[in-house]
């Protein structure tokens, strides 16, 4: 039994059938990837899990609840993080700002009217935030505005801000689309320092074969909405469906 | 029977005017993307075009009358406007009874340069910044132009009545098989009903079967393909301002005789205009014209007597109502288009 | 020191003085001399300055810190006097009545409104929350309410105020028949005579000044705290907001109830000042007033909104009551054609021409000074050298604050 379970979940847009009976299952302490190419209901797949988009038909079970029709914050609070594909950060606050507020939101649920109390004397939120900022080497930028990051940087704060809340599953939605090579190899070791220090449960959405492969454990192929094959990569690089459907020829 | 076609009539003069404005409002916040405050200042300055227009007219010359004599005896002085001495008598006098309709001879080439100007000298500068800002700023233009307004022409409304033909109710059961006087309704009202529709059309058609237009239109569905196409569509753009600066304006020119100018009308207008695109649907023009007829329409009928009587006041505050209402049950209002405005 | 950081308290501590000794501080010139018009410091223009700080203190909650700009906040305003006048009417003319209702019915409105607007953000947000304030106006201003119930309860036109066949269960025989606190009268004042100088000091006008400080101080805390944070976060990125767990909606209710019960809190303290209201209080326009003074001081800085306030209510003070005469004194200097072209381009902006005034100066901020008074003042002390030309990115935080 994953920690995600994803049965028999169908999707149609009008006349589109975008997920056609998906089943998945992601193991606990692995980092498991969804790959297919473009149209393949990738994007479908990860607006159901987070809650953004209700399936026709189907169940995703997150650590034994349902996340259907549940809110992003709902979602989230049940110990899913996502980094999304440009990363969202909060521009006009500062790096440690930006940090405090999923310790925040970890720490005081959804909402709390912590109207009064002065940031400055939360003790135990600053120290985790600055653990934190340590571990992906950002503290000296603690008083940095977000916005003036570098992208590499934006991208660090956004993992960091996911991590900090210690989630039992990080999705990442193609963390490295767009990316310069140098940014690539960054963002690959960034998430293998996590996954070895941290052992954080992954769920990658991704495109790039680079990334895929030298992170995942496991791999599903999407193609028209419809899982073709799960496996280890290994295995996954010569099967010949998966040619066929997505890597054609040339690729690998 | 009668009583409904009465309140649809009388709703659709100031329906009318809330299409006109609220299809100005749409066609530059769907081009351009800016939330425009301003653009009641607009209606107004088109209704002080024709109280300029008319008093122009009216400019005269003193003309030493030697048959008439006032009471010491002397030769009465007379005002003699210019146009009587250009034209002749009759048809000067035709030409300032004229004057409203004939204003927009005037109104059509000032919104123009004044749409641009505006766009050029302010409105460019606003595209990247936030909508808040836009409405701030546009806010501030408002009152602006509002108080010129009001510095040259003074705070009181000013009569500007519609010629004399036309001041008169047409006999609308007749037409329609009632008994004579069953429904009478103002001449003028049906003018303005008829030219509302005319530039709503004309719009429509712009739009429609020009090329033109229908790049204009492309850019309102997605401006950066169009962009990328190698169109200027900024330029476009600054004279699709001016036009909707144009139908304000002639909005306002042809109110004029239905309700007397001053200087705060085009506030007045604004607030109810934005409700009208709001319920609408931001950035559908058919939303808009749709919107405010039927606004005006219903506004009409919550203000007779026995609608009144069983809920006081909601003449009042219908529009209101209507829109807190669409906007709550159809948040993209009655035909807005997905992806326009959804934050 | 009360919970503020050193940077925080001194600022706390300026405007604890300046509110206090205001009566001082704004008449410098000597009450004959021929600057005596630039003087602000009588009883009705220091309470407007503070009641108008309030009501924009809490405007700058909602706007300021979450971005969503509300263009009906006058409604609260006009219902907290509405509810002031009510317990004059009920009970007594103690504002230790009239202040609390007037806070508790402005919430409980903001509470509705609040609800219902804020299901839309952007565009959507501003136009509902204009549209629900002017449907109260037309409410308040043709008394729909009394027509319901049958008696007046915002008696329309008119206006709300005591009459003698009013109940007043509390007022004793012969008690005082003007807004007092605990037969304290609002009105009360003592003139103090020092050399050519003359200073007013007003029980009512202290009263706004307490209130104004307390506003300023749970401003502070509001902005220093989570809860300040994460509407700051509202504003920057809802979205990511969202994923990260947090429930915007209630942290948007509460900023713009917070600022709801500002407004009531402001509106309360007018009806105190003069115990009578209208429908016009109400007005959309009243509510642009709020929003240019929070914009002319500096959106989402502590004491922009209090600047803006007392600059947008000096000068419509000092630019009312200039004229022709007082310019012609002013251009006395140039030659007489320059002077006469002088005064005819000034001639539409002052006197009744005060509106131009103000929304031209508006206007220029918005293009020119988008941070207001503070930005203006932080650009000035740069220019010079001062503190500011060194100041590190350390400072990015708290600068905004300022």
């Amino acid at each position: 039994m994953g920690i995600l379970e994803v049965k028999g979940v169908n999707k149609r847009f009008g006349g589109l059938q975008a997920l056609g009976d998906v089943n998945l299952s992601v193991e606990e302490g692995t980092v498991h990837a969804i790959i297919g190419p473009n149209g393949a209901g990738k994007s479908t797949l990860l607006n159901v899990l987070v809650g953004k988009l209700i399936p026709d038909s189907g169940s995703v079970m997150f650590d034994g609840q349902s996340v259907l029709g549940r809110k992003p914050f709902e979602i989230n609070q049940m110990g899913i993080s996502r980094v999304f594909q440009t990363p969202e950060i909060f521009a006009d606050l500062t790096v440690m700002e930006n940090i405090m507020i999923p310790c925040f939101a970890k720490r005081d649920g959804a909402f709390r009217m912590h109207a009064i109390e002065s940031v400055g004397h939360e003790k135990g939120i600053i120290e985790q935030a600055e653990q934190m900022l340590a571990d992906v080497n950002m503290l000296e930028k603690h008083e940095m505005v977000a916005s003036s990051l570098s992208r590499g940087d934006k991208r660090r704060l956004e993992m960091a801000m996911c991590l900090v809340q210690d989630p039992k599953l990080l999705l990442l939605d193609e963390p490295t689309a767009g990316m310069a090579r140098a940014d690539t190899e960054n963002t690959i070791n960034l998430l293998k320092e996590i996954r070895t220090q941290r052992g954080i449960t992954m769920a990658i959405i991704e495109h790039d074969m680079n990334v895929v492969f030298s992170l995942a454990e496991r791999i599903t192929v999407l193609a028209q909405g419809t899982p073709l094959v799960e496996d280890v990569p290994e295995k996954i690089k010569g099967h010949p469906k998966v040619r066929e459907a997505y890597l054609g020829e040339a690729q690998v | 029977m009668d009583a409904i076609i009465i309140q649809i009539l009388n709703g659709l003069d100031k329906g009318s005017a809330y299409a006109l404005i609220a299809l100005g409002l749409t066609l530059i916040f769907g081009t351009l993307g800016v939330v425009n405050f301003a653009h009641g200042a607009l209606f107004l300055v088109g209704a002080f075009v024709a109280v300029t227009t008319q008093r122009l007219l009216k400019i005269s010359y003193e003309v030493v009358d030697e048959s008439k004599k006032d009471f010491l005896g002397n030769p009465l002085v007379v005002d003699t406007p210019y146009v009587h001495g250009w034209f002749g008598q009759a048809t000067g006098d035709a030409i300032i009874d004229w004057a409203v309709p004939l204003s927009i001879i005037l109104a059509i080439p000032v919104m123009l340069f004044i749409g641009f100007a505006m766009e050029r000298g302010l409105i460019k500068h606003f595209y990247k910044r936030p909508h808040a800002d836009q409405i701030l700023v546009t806010f501030g233009l408002a009152i602006v132009i509002g108080e010129i307004v009001k510095a040259f022409y003074g705070a009181n409304p000013i009569q500007t009545p519609a010629p004399s033909a036309l001041r008169s109710t047409v006999d609308f059961g007749v037409w329609l098989g009632y008994e004579p006087n069953s429904i009478l309704y103002p001449a003028w009202r049906l003018v303005y009903f008829f030219f509302s529709a005319i530039v709503i059309a004309a719009v429509f058609a712009f739009l429609q079967f020009t090329t033109f237009g229908m790049v204009v239109r492309a850019g309102m569905a997605d401006r950066e393909t169009v962009g990328l196409l190698g169109i200027n569509i900024d330029k476009r753009f600054t004279i699709m301002f001016g036009i909707a600066a144009a139908v304000a304006g002639l909005a306002g020119v042809m109110y004029t005789p239905i309700l007397s100018p001053h200087y705060n009308i085009g506030m007045d207008f604004l607030v109810l205009s934005f409700v009208v695109v709001v319920v609408g649907g931001m950035g559908s023009l058919p939303g808009a014209v749709l919107a405010g007829f039927m606004l005006g329409i219903l506004q009409s009928f919550a203000s007779m007597n026995e609608v009144k009587a069983i809920i006081p006041g909601i003449d009042q505050i219908i529009i209101y109502l209507i829109a807190i209402i669409v906007l709550l049950t159809r948040p993209r209002g009655l035909m807005g288009r997905k992806g326009v405005m959804e934050d | 020191m009360l919970g503020l950081n050193g940077k925080d308290f001194r600022l706390f501590l300026i405007v604890c003085v300046m509110a206090l000794a205001a009566p001082i501080l704004l008449n410098p010139f000597p009450v004959d001399g021929a600057l005596a018009q630039f003087n602000a410091g009588y009883p009705a223009l220091m309470q407007a300055f503070a009641i108008f700080g309030i009501l924009a203190i809490g405007f700058n909650i909602l706007f300021g810190l979450t971005g969503y700009l509300s263009f009906g906040h006058a409604a609260f305003l006009g219902a907290g006097s509405y509810a002031a006048v009510w317990m004059y009417k009920l009970f007594n003319y103690n504002v230790i009545f009239a202040i609390p209702a007037s806070i508790i019915v402005a919430g409980l409105l903001s509470v509705l409104i609040g609800y219902v607007s804020l299901r839309r953000s952007g565009i959507y947000f501003s136009i509902l929350t204009l549209a629900f304030a002017q449907m109260m106006y037309a409410i308040a201003y043709s008394d729909l309410l009394g027509r319901f119930f049958g008696t007046p309860i915002t008696n329309g036109e008119t206006g709300l105020q005591v009459y003698n066949s009013d109940p007043q269960f509390l007022l004793a025989e012969g008690g005082l028949a003007e807004p007092h606190l605990f037969t304290l009268n609002l009105n009360n004042l003592t003139k103090i005579q020092f050399g050519g100088w003359e200073f007013t000091f007003e029980v009512g006008y202290y009263l706004c000044a307490i209130f104004l400080i307390l506003s300023f101080y749970l401003s502070i805390r509001i902005f220093r705290s989570p809860f300040g944070m994460m509407l700051r976060a509202v504003k920057s990125n809802q979205n990511r907001m969202n994923y990260t767990g947090l429930d915007s909606k209630p942290y948007m209710l509460a900023a713009f109830v917070i600022s709801g019960l500002y407004a009531g809190l402001a509106g309360g303290l007018m009806a105190a000042m003069d115990p009578l209201t209208g429908g016009e209080r109400m007005f959309w326009t009243a509510s642009g007033e709020i929003v240019l003074m929070s914009i002319l001081g500096g959106a989402g800085t502590l004491i922009g909104p209090v600047l803006g306030a007392g600059a947008i209510k000096y000068m419509e003070k000092i630019v009312s009551a200039l004229n022709d005469n007082i310019l012609h004194g002013w251009f006395a200097w140039m030659p007489d054609g320059m002077e006469n072209v002088a005064v005819a381009i000034l001639h539409p902006f002052v006197g009744k021409g005060w509106h131009l005034t103000l929304g031209s100066v508006f206007m220029l901020v918005v293009i020119f000074l988008p941070g207001g008074i503070v930005e203006g003042g932080q650009r000035i002390g740069r220019l010079f050298g001062r503190k500011g030309a060194t100041q590190t990115p350390t400072d990015a935080t708290t600068t905004p604050a300022e």
